[in-house]
Parts: C-alpha cells; sequence; structure tokens
C-alpha cells in the first residue's frame, strides 16, 4: 500500500483532535507552531477539526459531535470570561482526553494576577484610565454596552479567574509558559500510540528545575541574604547561579521539564512550570524557600529582609494565584 | 452575626518542647482556656509549614497562632529562628492578599509560662470575636 492510500484511506479513522484557547497570549500557540515540519507530519495522522489560530471553523462543528468523540483537546488559556468557561465545559464533554496547555491553563498563569482586582477596576483601567485608550463614550463591555445598543451582548468576565481544573477535571498538564514544542510534540505522538502515562500526570520532569540547570554546580550551600538583589538594579555574572549572587530564583522550588530556556538565556527562575508533586500551594512553598535564605536573628531584622521582596505575591505567585489557596484578593464578588 | 454569638475557631501550633508543656502547666493548674483555641502539637514551630496556615484558613480557620519556644531555648537550636523568618513573610503574603494579619499571630513561650499562654490565647480569641469570622477564601 502506498503513503498516499494510507493517508486517503484514513482520512475516516483518523483520531479527531482540537486545539482551543481560552484567556491566553498567543504564545502556548506559538509552542505548537513551533513543532515546525513535525507538524505537517502529526497533522497527516490527526484530523484537526478545531483549532482558531490556524483554521476556519465554526461551534457547531464541535457541538454536533458525539460526546467523548474527540481524542483529546489541549486548551490553552485561563478561564476569564464566561463564554470560555461554557466553551471548556462543552469541549470537556467531547473529548476523552483534555489537557490543560500551558501555565495559564494549568494554575492560571499571568492572567490569574487580576484575581489582586476587582473586575470594575479592571474594566475601568483597561477601558477609561490607560493614557493610550480614547473612549469618547466611555464603552464598557457589558449588557448593552456595544455601539448600537442593544444590538449584541459581550461576553461577562468570570471572576475570579480560574485555571481549568477548577472548572472541569482535567486528565493531563503540560506546563510551561509556554511549553517547550519538544514537550508538546512529545504528548501528541503519546496520545497517537496510546503511551500517555497515568492519568492526571503533569507532563514534565518530576525533579526541580535545579536538578537540570547548567547553573547548579555553582549553587553554595548556606547562602544568606540581608537584602534579595533585584534585576534592574545591578549586573550579574552569567555563569554563577542566581541564588549564589542573591538574585531571587525559584529553581529549587520548581518542577522543571523546560530546558532552564530562562537560565540559559541569563534570567532567573520565576516559576512557570509549577510545583512539584505533593505540593499544596506554590505561594507557600515558595514562601518557605525564600525563608530559609534570609539571614534574620529576629522579627524586625525579618521584617527588613522581607522589604527587600516589594511585591511578594507577583514574585511567589507569579504563575500560580489563581490555582493558589488565597486565589483572590476580592472576596465579595 | 453579632459578637456574642460568634464563637471563634482558631488553630494554634504549640512546640512540644516549650509552648505545649506550658499548655499542660494551664491543665495541671486546672485553669480553664478558651474552647475556641484548637491546639496542633508540633516537634518544633520551626516545622509549621506555611502550607498548614493557609490550610487552616481555607478550612474554616478564623486566625492562627504559632508558639515556639523564646530565643535561645529552641531545643533544636534553630527552628524558632526558622519559625520567626517563615512568618515574616507569611504574613507579608496575607496582607497583600488583603487578609487582616492580625489574624495570624506568633509568640514564644516558655516551658513554665503557663500564664502567658493562657494571656496570649484569651487576647487573640478576645479580638478575633470582634473582628468577625473570616471570609472565605
Ligand atoms: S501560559 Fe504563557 S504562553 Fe501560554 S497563554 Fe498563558 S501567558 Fe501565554
Ligand atoms: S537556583 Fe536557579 S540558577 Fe541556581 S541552580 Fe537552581 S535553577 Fe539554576
Amino acid at each position: 500500500m502506498t503513503g498516499l492510500m494510507v493517508r486517503g484511506l484514513g482520512s475516516m479513522t483518523k483520531p479527531k483532535i482540537a486545539f482551543y484557547w481560552c484567556a491566553s497570549c498567543g504564545g502556548c500557540e506559538e509552542s505548537v507552531l513551533d513543532l515546525g515540519e513535525a507538524l505537517l507530519d502529526l497533522a497527516d495522522r490527526i484530523d484537526i477539526v478545531f483549532w482558531p489560530i490556524a483554521l476556519d471553523h465554526k461551534f457547531e462543528v464541535i457541538t454536533r459531535l458525539e460526546d467523548g468523540e474527540l481524542l483529546a483537546t489541549l486548551i490553552n488559556g485561563a478561564i476569564r470570561t464566561e463564554e470560555q468557561a461554557r466553551l471548556a465545559i462543552l469541549f470537556r464533554k467531547k473529548s476523552k482526553i483534555l489537557i490543560a496547555h500551558g501555565s495559564c491553563a494549568h494554575t492560571g498563569g499571568v492572567v490569574g494576577l487580576g484575581n489582586l482586582h476587582s473586575d470594575a477596576e479592571l474594566l475601568q483601567t483597561i477601558y477609561v484610565d490607560l493614557p493610550t485608550v480614547e473612549n469618547p463614550g466611555l464603552l464598557i463591555p457589558g449588557v448593552g454596552s456595544g455601539p448600537l445598543p442593544g444590538e449584541m451582548e459581550l461576553t461577562h468576565l468570570h471572576h475570579p479567574v480560574l485555571p481549568l481544573n477548577r472548572l472541569v477535571p482535567v486528565d493531563y498538564v503540560l506546563p510551561g509558559c509556554p511549553p517547550t514544542p519538544e514537550l508538546v510534540e512529545s504528548a501528541l505522538r503519546s496520545l497517537l500510540d496510546g503511551s500517555m502515562p497515568s492519568p492526571s500526570s503533569i507532563l514534565g520532569d518530576s525533579k526541580a528545575l535545579c536538578d537540570s540547570c547548567p547553573r547548579r554546580p555553582t549553587l553554595e550551600e548556606g547562602i544568606a541574604i540581608k537584602r534579595f538583589k533585584r534585576l534592574h538594579e545591578e549586573a550579574w555574572d552569567s555563569e554563577t547561579c542566581f541564588l549564589t549572587q542573591h538574585f531571587v530564583c525559584m529553581g529549587p522550588v520548581t518542577r522543571g521539564g523546560c530546558n532552564a530556556r530562562c537560565i540559559r538565556g541569563n534570567m532567573p527562575c520565576r516559576g512557570c512550570f509549577g510545583s512539584l508533586d505533593g505540593v499544596l500551594d506554590q505561594s507557600a512553598k515558595a514562601v518557605a524557600f525564600l525563608a530559609a535564605l534570609m539571614h534574620a536573628e529576629e522579627a524586625r531584622e525579618a521584617g527588613e529582609v522581607a522589604d527587600t521582596i516589594p511585591d511578594l505575591v507577583g514574585l511567589v505567585s507569579q504563575y500560580g494565584l489563581a490555582a493558589s489557596v488565597l486565589r483572590r484578593k476580592e472576596r465579595g464578588a | 452575626m453579632t459578637p456574642e454569638s460568634f464563637e471563634p475557631r482558631i488553630i494554634a501550633f504549640l512546640c512540644t518542647w516549650c509552648s505545649y508543656r506550658a499548655a499542660d502547666e494551664v491543665g495541671k493548674a486546672r485553669q480553664p482556656y478558651p474552647a475556641a483555641i484548637k491546639i496542633v502539637r508540633v516537634p518544633c514551630s520551626g516545622r509549621v509549614d506555611p502550607q498548614w496556615v493557609l490550610a487552616a484558613l481555607e478550612r474554616g480557620a478564623d486566625g492562627v497562632i504559632i508558639v515556639g519556644c523564646p530565643k535561645g531555648n529552641c531545643h533544636y537550636k534553630s527552628g524558632n529562628l526558622q519559625a520567626l523568618k517563615r512568618f515574616a513573610l507569611v504574613r507579608r503574603l496575607l496582607q497583600e492578599m488583603g487578609i487582616d494579619t492580625t489574624r495570624i499571630r506568633q509568640d514564644w513561650v516558655g516551658a513554665g509560662d503557663g500564664e502567658k499562654l493562657l494571656s496570649l490565647f484569651c487576647g487573640m480569641v478576645e479580638d478575633v470575636r470582634v473582628k468577625g469570622p473570616l471570609a472565605a477564601l
């Protein structure tokens, strides 16, 4: 049988896969497109039934499917709007396997930092207050807020921002902001080969980033920091461990699997691959880790060292706020 | 809910070597302590994982108090120092997330100082009673 025939005949039975984006920046889509030629090879073996960034499909394609007819859906982005919540529930129903693709779907990602503000504050800032915004009619998305009142209603914000698994059961996680193309490719190949690991696995390393970091040999014991240095304030050495230089690096409390790409780019880790197995709260784990680095003999001193971290939540929850125990600042809504 | 009708729930992490012994002193002297205080005995205040503090708040505690050995008296030499540093950051984390940090306390009590422990407990229960329940996380 020629390859061509196999392709032709197989089209009826090729496994159906969908990609969807919720509140995302597009970076996770890049992690698929960056597969390059490997993507063409994979595209031969699967039937991509929905992929907004690349193909022009209508939602009816999905609603018409039988439940569980999709082998898998990869969803990136956090749940930030009511529409995203509705579609995530739909894709869950139609998919045998649902994969949270990237930090935003996994733990809320940077989108989750929206939970530090109320919806009203966010809308006011984005649609009215920002210096680059021109909005003479002071239009803000909501009921009947379109240019022609009553004609259309934009979706409402979902408060709080949720990671995917707070809304629907998730079978696997592709961690990272974004995941590496290598991880995406290996997940797609395992899906097709039926060789996925046990359900609810996180498809990264099981060890901390330091374990695979090229600067690991220079990580010193007994680090005692009186002042956490900040990147915009001082120069740093491009080969020595960041912690040894007293810059915060989240490597010791972050799952590896990213090829240490930030470190190789001479930037410290900020935790996008999330925590290691068994951790209940990424931010609390990070707090314990940072505390152990601090040099302080009494409460006042400890407070002073803590003061050298001006935005603790932004540091320890940069990617995980929406999935953390504290998860939102505005608790009224 | 009026302050009178609200019975707070406060988790007290007590170190087995000092503050837990102080609690024993209180018991031996048959002095009552507020039922709002739920004691969790730990091997050392330095073992109190920040995750436990968040877990307590998530599961309905209205306050948390961590009591370790006075400075220089840690059974493991530096466990209370570890506790102190962790507390500085946990407090800040909660503060940045809009939680009233007087609901989270840390203090140091020697094994023989039941009186001090009792007054810490009573003071905290009264303060939290006035604040009312912690809004659900
Ligand atoms: S995980 Fe990162 S790359 Fe992916 S959508 Fe979120 S912000 Fe973008
Ligand atoms: S702390 Fe950061 S720089 Fe140092 S070894 Fe770990 S990952 Fe590498």
